[in-house]
């Protein structure tokens, strides 16, 4: 197994996106890591508010003092270098459990079938009828704004998707002589879900968990951006894109007058979700034995 | 004279329901019975019902399939009255199965190896170490060469008759007392199927297992099998030992089957067939299903043959028995 592992890492490094994914990525794991050396938060505060740097509203162009400026009285630089740290638990967090939810829910529905089925899965189509955005406003005023609250707000409306993927893949799976022949070796119900149907269906789901973990942050910034998601001063991208609604149109005759408020923490936020989706892709290709000829 | 059965089928019947709520009879009554260690085949056209016999002997049929009565005593205990539990027991352990297309039946996302170790921890107490050790010695017996680095390769990475030599390990790694094959060499070339064969009958005789053969292929039966079956739309019409079935066969059916396989040492210049179709399961003809094929067929016909032993265990379900044994000349 061990050496399996070794030509699957491999190959996921003789493929150029691939290494880009890694590389990419790998960068954003060494910022999360090292954000106190990067930007040393002041002694005796939560490291993860941005500290008021200034008194002026106005935002500020960057500097030697504050490389990428600062927006709303905080430095952008902190802001950009913790809210990584924010991005990641919102992204690792969110998918792992609607990843969890999905996968529970839909192998249920595409295993047994039937009633089961028709019930787990309208009860989804009512969860997607649902428009996200509403819902997650609706759940915030109820639940009261907070990260945690974005975080629950995102999970309770994104388990559908891998629960619909992980379905049908089951589907096409559970027809595979493979799980008759598994049947008749004995195998009981449970372990040809984990061990026969899962493993073969799973990859998919993987892969678009991968890329849910991108885009689930981008989503998280839009609530921030609406003001419904971190509070006030908190270090997140979104958060930090909320400074610049004011300023984005610049100023007279200036269009990009304020650019550095929107290129550095919305270019994180691009750099993020796309390293998350080339390694998604690198992924797959390195590791689902079907694809290997 | 009477001995002990491995595997008695008395009267089983496996339903169907189509989209449309009709009830199609895949399997209406079937009865046959294995005995310990000898080879039976279940012989029958696409569609007869022979595998969907096999299936619900271990009580694998579909979902939209459910096994509508008989008994299936395997050792005198009825499989149909046993818990899933206790089912899952029996397959594999006691009763194993092989199918017809071993590229699809072995799992893409393991190697060899980890699928035969399994089914050997499923139903044996040993470590891990010593079921690998057991799994290498499986497809050593199989023979399959340089069992050892086999155990780590991926089903793709092996050709067909190698897949279906890793089947028949890992369906033999418990020692069943019964095998199932259904139709075991039919996706495989001639040669191979040739060595298949051979190497299920060496691990018989090694294993004392005994073999229920599902096959639409003569040659095969002849080759390998102790007993025959033979099933039309879903009923048995006739069975008995392979010499009675072969030399002495008194279904018209039967009779049709045997005289269909093409002979070297005949000079024929048609081959003969069977006129007419397999009715549509659906609608299957009053009386006996054979009616409307049968050069024998008369009014009596409309109701169900009976049952007519001829002695040995040579049953044939007919109402023309007595008549049919005079068509032998011709052959």
């Amino acid at each position: 197994m061990r050496e399996e592992t070794r030509k699957a890492l491999r190959r996921l490094f003789s493929n150029a996106s691939g290494v880009l994914g890694v590389v990419l990525l790998g960068l954003f794991v060494i910022v999360a890591l090292f954000a106190p050396l990067l930007a040393p938060p002041k002694p005796g505060r939560d490291p993860y508010f941005m500290p008021v740097v200034t008194w002026s509203a106005d935002p500020l162009p960057p500097s030697r003092e504050h490389p990428f400026g600062v927006a709303g009285k905080r430095d952008i630089f902190y802001g950009v270098v913790w809210g990584t740290r924010t991005a990641f638990r919102i992204g690792i967090l969110v998918t792992l459990a609607s990843t969890a939810i999905g996968l529970f829910v839909g192998s249920l529905a595409g295993y047994f079938g039937r009633i089961l089925d028709e019930i787990l899965m309208r009860v989804t189509d009512i969860f997607m009828a649902i428009p996200f955005l509403v819902a997650a406003m609706v759940l915030t005023t109820v639940l009261g704004t907070g990260l945690d609250k974005v975080m629950i707000a995102l999970i309770v409306f994104s388990w559908m998707y891998p629960a619909r993927l992980i379905r049908g893949n089951i589907l096409q799976v559970k027809e595979e002589q493979f799980i008759l022949a598994a049947k008749s070796l004995g195998v009981s119900d449970t372990l040809i879900i984990l061990r026969h149907v899962l493993p073969n269906a799973i990859f998919p789901v993987l892969i678009q968990a991968s890329m849910r973990m991108g885009s689930l942050v981008i989503t998280a910034a839009a609530l921030s951006f609406l003001g419904l998601g971190a509070p006030q001063g908190y270090a997140d991208w979104g958060a930090l894109l909320n400074y610049a609604r004011n300023w984005m149109l610049g100023g007279y005759g200036a269009t990009f007058k304020y650019w550095y408020m929107i290129a550095f923490p919305g270019g994180a936020m691009v750099l993020f979700v796309l390293a998350w989706n080339l390694l998604g892709d690198a992924l797959r290709d390195a590791f689902d034995p079907r694809l290997r000829w | 004279m009477k001995e002990p059965m491995l595997l008695e089928v008395r009267n089983l019947k496996v339903y169907f329901r189509n989209d449309e709520g009709l009830e199609l009879r895949a399997v209406d009554g079937v009865s046959f019975t294995v005995p310990p260690g000898k080879t039976v085949a279940l012989v029958g056209e696409s569609g007869c019902g022979k595998s969907v016999t096999a299936l619900a002997i271990l009580r694998l049929v579909e979902a939209n399939g459910r096994i509508a009565g008989g008994e299936v005593l395997f050792e005198g205990r009825n499989l149909l009255a046993l818990s899933e539990r206790e089912m899952q027991r029996v397959r594999g352990k006691e009763i194993a199965i092989i199918f017809q297309e071993p590229s699809a039946a072995l799992n893409p996302v393991y190697t060899v190896g980890e699928q035969i170790v399994e089914a050997i921890l499923l139903h044996q107490s040993v470590s891990r170490e010593k079921a690998r050790a057991l799994a290498e010695e499986m497809l050593h017996l199989v023979g399959i060469p340089e069992p050892r680095k086999r155990l780590n390769e991926y089903p793709h990475e092996l050709s067909g008759g190698m897949k279906q030599r890793a089947m028949i390990a890992m369906a033999l790694s418990c020692r069943p007392k019964l095998l199932i094959a259904d139709e075991p060499t039919t996706s495989l070339d001639v040669t191979i199927q040739a060595q298949i064969l051979e190497l299920l009958r060496e691990l018989q005789r090694q294993i004392g297992m005994a073999i229920l053969l599902i096959t639409h292929d003569l040659g095969i039966v002849a080759d390998m099998a102790d007993e025959v079956v033979v099933m039309y739309a879903g009923k048995v019409v006739e069975r008995g030992t392979k010499y009675d079935i072969f030399k002495r066969c008194r279904h018209p059916y039967t009779l049709g089957l045997l005289r269909s396989v093409p002979r070297l040492d005949v000079d024929e210049n048609a081959l003969a067939s069977i006129p007419g179709f397999v009715p549509d399961p659906l609608h299957f003809p009053e009386g006996c299903r054979f009616r409307g094929r049968c050069f024998l067929e008369d009014e009596t016909c409309a109701t169900e043959p009976p049952e007519v032993a001829l002695g040995n265990g040579h049953v044939v379900y007919c109402h023309h028995a007595a008549l049919s044994e005079v068509c032998h000349g011709e052959r």
